[in-house]
């Protein structure tokens, strides 16, 4: 059980393996290809199983049963969804713009795949490990928007168009917020790199050792996330009551489900930044000095660690979703404009200070 | 060829296809999209030779910032159904000298110059030594020069609010 632990032991000796086999560029190769498919079924499982989790905690919150009737407890009707989605018929409008219409989905997709792939998930399991990490994210998930103003415009429809005019606006400013709250946490880290900043949590997470303003920092990380993943309060790129279904309004099929997956796999993305950065990723919960209890708290494979501080996370998210009604495209912005923004910069102010008085743990 | 050859030739082909294609689409959303992919080409390269930081930065400000605010405009002004004027045919002729000079004038110089094998590897640019020559006011820091674009930008940014800023107009109440 050892590789549970530490998973550095199993990548060396796949890796070995695979050198004793293949020579040097082929070996390179064949890595690319398992990691790709390890992060193609993890994608598949996390849609399937959000999808449900979606539905189970909006019915929760609702006092409704959810899905049931598809194998016990409803848990297989995501799968039935798929099948149901497999074989829609892909519809294309006659004056749509066809190259860019089918391409702004994988744009989506791609931009998931290229953030999910530098996040640590436990000890030694991190598909790629830069000194740049936080900021390889942000610059990659700044790209996910030009997918939604794409299928927006190509697919010549003018809620379509509104839509995704909406989340451009909403992405663009959120991401300066999301950005800053993170920001805030590499001031007592002092590095970008996400292995360095897990490390660095090993005597007590970022939110307990950095006082108010690491808090601070996390709830506006959790309100800017919310809205750049455009999920509920802050769904208005898809507005169902006055924009029909926004960006995505003409797409079916196979096209729509990768909008709808890409969306579920945003979601997990920043929870688990969130995670990684605030919670101590994969670390266990220590508390500097309790050596025993510290101990005790190993025993708990990091990898548990790291997925259950992600449900909590994205359980939040949800609880959002189903508990606060959506923001009109004004309020929105002056929320983010006119309360998040200074709020952060007077945070990160406040926390350079504390940093540069040591008043932290 | 090895594997990194074959990532190169890849990335090189993209950029030069991409590139080409955005210059002579004639609808301009299609042609921002060919520019951000040429720039993630760029970006791709900058990964490959282990230069993480100018690769982020390569996407942050180019693909995620440049490309998107001309997305933005371009849904703003035009309409799906709108195509590009083809150009004469000897403004195309004239640019294509043009680019083909550029093309000759760069070859020439790189397949002419004569790279020395350098022993040491230089310093590595991590974003600890990067962020300390950036605010270094000792030698070869760049701290006046980052400051003086910081209140550059800041002017800029002023001025755009204010040409953009209309009055109100008068009598509405």
């Amino acid at each position: 059980m050892n590789w549970l632990y530490d998973f550095t032991y199993l990548t060396q000796s796949i890796h070995e393996s695979l050198s004793r086999n293949f020579e040097q560029g082929t070996v390179v190769l064949i890595e690319m290809i398992l990691v790709g498919l390890a992060f193609m079924i993890l994608f598949a499982l996390l849609g399937l199983v959000l999808v449900y989790a979606e539905r189970k905690v909006s019915a929760f919150f609702q006092q409704r049963l959810g899905p049931m009737r598809v194998g016990k407890w409803g848990t297989a009707q995501t799968l039935a969804d798929v099948i149901k989605l497999l074989m829609k018929e892909p519809l294309i409008n006659k004056n749509a713009d066809k190259f860019l219409f089918n391409l702004a989905p994988y744009i989506i997709m791609i931009t998931a795949f290229m953030t999910m792939a530098a996040l640590p998930f436990a000890k030694g399991l991190q598909a790629l490990d830069f000194d740049i990490g936080l900021l390889y994210i942000s610059a990659v998930s700044s790209l996910g928007v030009v997918g939604i103003l794409l299928a927006g415009w190509s697919s010549d429809n003018k809620y379509s168009l509104i839509g995704a005019l909406r989340s451009g606006a909403q992405v663009i400013s959120y991401e300066l917020s999301v950005g800053l709250s993170l920001l805030t946490i590499v001031i007592l880290t002092g590095s970008l790199q996400l292995s360095v900043i897990v490390e660095s949590q090993a005597n007590g997470w970022w939110i307990f050792k950095g006082h108010i303003p690491a808090v601070i920092a996390f709830i506006i990380f959790l309100i800017a996330s919310t809205a750049e993943t455009n999920r509920g309060p802050f769904d208005l790129a898809e507005a169902e009551s006055e924009l029909t279904a926004g960006f995505h309004t003409e797409y079916s099929g196979m096209k729509f489900a990768f909008f709808f997956l890409a969306e579920f796999a945003n979601m997990f993305i920043v929870s688990a930044l969130g995670a990684t950065v605030f919670l101590g990723g994969w670390m266990p919960f220590h508390i500097g000095g309790w050596e025993v209890f510290n101990n005790i708290m190993d025993y708990i494979p990091p990898i548990f660690w790291f997925f259950g501080k992600v449900s909590f996370i994205i359980f939040l998210m949800m609880w959002f979703r189903w508990t606060f009604p959506r923001l009109r495209i004004d309020q929105l912005l002056t929320l983010e404009w006119k309360y998040l923004l200074p709020i952060n910069l007077m945070n990160i102010l406040v926390m350079a200070f504390l940093v540069l008085m040591g008043w932290y743990f | 060829m090895g594997a990194s050859a074959i990532i190169f030739y890849t990335f090189a082909a993209i950029m030069i296809v991409f590139s080409f294609l955005a210059v002579t689409s004639q609808k301009i959303l299609r042609a921002a999209v060919y520019l951000l992919f040429a720039l993630g080409g760029t970006a791709g390269i900058y990964f490959m030779v282990n230069y993480f930081f100018l690769a982020a930065v390569q996407l942050t400000v180019y693909a995620g910032g440049i490309v998107v605010l001309i997305i933005f405009s371009i849904l703003l002004t035009s309409h799906i159904e709108e195509k590009m004027q083809k150009a004469d045919a000897w403004k195309i002729i004239l640019t294509a000298i043009v680019g083909l000079g550029g093309v000759v004038l760069s070859l020439f110089v790189i397949t002419n110059h004569v790279f020395i094998p350098q022993a040491n590897t230089g310093v590595e640019a991590n974003m600890t030594t990067i962020g300390e020559k950036l605010l270094g006011y000792g030698a070869g820091g760049y701290v006046l020069p980052f400051e003086v674009i910081s209140v550059l930008l800041l002017a800029a940014m002023i001025g755009a609010i204010v040409v953009a800023k209309r009055n109100k107009p008068e009598g509405n109440g």
